[in-house]
């Protein structure tokens, strides 16, 4: 490739995403009231992305071979006891990180 | 109030809330400027990348597009492919992002999932303008993710501690937010369809192509139940 043709490609990967950012405001201005449903699933998704993006993290975790998952099931259990005991963000985040290092470091 | 002592009140309460995400930016940015800079792209690509595309995952890829040949429409359909989810952003946001004015154009520029995290989930403290709390959000979110790639350009190979597992920071955050969502519903019939939904096309597609199946299911299925779910009450 060129460096013209390079730049080109980086712009086009840059238009398609602001495509993907950009659609639903520019479909759903706020000049006409927004549709029932778009209302709905303005309300119903973000539970539903939370988790989607929970899974999307965990993606290429190997639970047959490898160390079968363990050190993210530690982790995320040890993150949800601390969070549901100080429910402070940082700490929690930070356990988390803390224990999953140690694990894949020493442990695993 | 001044217009500086907005700013600076908007800045610091939005700081607090990025600090996880500075982290995990910082680290996998390096990442990728190191891998960027073993591909044999100078820190300029990187730079140029992060600002004009902002969004990690796409610019992992585009590292392979940029060494194989030339091919914009390929390139083009595989980049919508990986930001698709963004469009789920922008539906659950375009209330909050509604009356922003000109900042109403970075906001929606810099909703990667990160921003989309906190500004979704958590509102403006009482007496801070809510535009600029989000707009700092976004802001400083970007100058992570910047400032982390270009260092790893520049002075990756001297990096000598152990980094290994540091990346877990991006999941456990998203685990967080995830639980703070779960604490503050009553009924979580639309958490077990996100996650249902996405560990069903995990298994049945594989890593590398679930999402776009898993957005789909996602949507049909609150289609489906939309009676039952706002009958229900769950929803705010």
């Amino acid at each position: 490739m060129t460096v013209a043709q390079q730049i080109i490609t980086i712009f086009i990967c840059a238009f398609a995403t602001m495509i993907t950012r950009f659609t639903p405001f520019v479909v759903f201005n706020s000049k006409k009231p927004t549709p029932k449903f778009i209302q709905y699933l303005g309300k119903a998704l973000p539970a539903a992305i939370f988790g989607m993006l929970v899974v999307y993290c965990l993606k290429n975790v190997e639970i047959v071979t490898g160390a079968h998952a363990i050190p993210e099931v530690i982790s995320i259990i040890l993150i949800t006891l601390v969070h549901k005991w100080k429910r402070n963000m940082l700490l929690s985040i930070g356990a988390g990180t803390a224990c999953y290092m140690l694990l894949v470091q020493f442990v695993f | 109030m001044t217009k500086f002592d907005v700013l600076r009140k908007a800045f610091k309460s939005a700081f607090p809330y990025t600090i996880p995400i500075f982290a995990g930016f910082w680290f996998l940015g390096m990442a990728y400027g190191i891998y960027m800079k073993v591909s044999g792209f100078s820190f300029w690509y990187t730079l140029l990348m992060t600002v004009v595309i902002f969004g990690g995952s796409l610019e992992f890829v585009t590292v392979s597009m940029l060494l194989s040949p030339f091919a914009p429409l390929q390139s083009f359909i595989m980049a919508l492919l990986i930001q698709a989810r963004h469009l789920f952003y922008g539906l659950a946001m375009l209330d909050k992002y509604k009356g922003m004015g000109w900042k109403r154009f970075y906001l929606i520029f810099g909703l990667c999932d990160e921003t989309f995290s906190i500004n979704c989930s958590v509102d403006a403290p009482e007496g801070v303008d809510k535009g600029w709390f989000m707009f700092f959000v976004t802001l400083l979110n970007q100058t992570y993710w910047v400032t982390g790639s270009t260092m790893g350009a520049v002075l990756g190979s001297f990096i000598r501690f152990n980094t290994e597992g540091l990346d877990f920071v991006m999941t456990a955050m998203f685990v967080v937010i995830f639980l703070e969502q779960l604490m503050k519903e009553k009924k979580h019939y639309t958490a077990i369809i996100g996650v249902g939904a996405s560990v069903l096309c995990r298994l049945i597609f594989g890593a590398d192509s679930f999402m776009i199946p898993t957005m789909i299911l996602i949507l049909c299925m609150l289609w489906a139940f939309r009676k039952p779910l706002e009958r229900s009450g769950g929803l705010e």
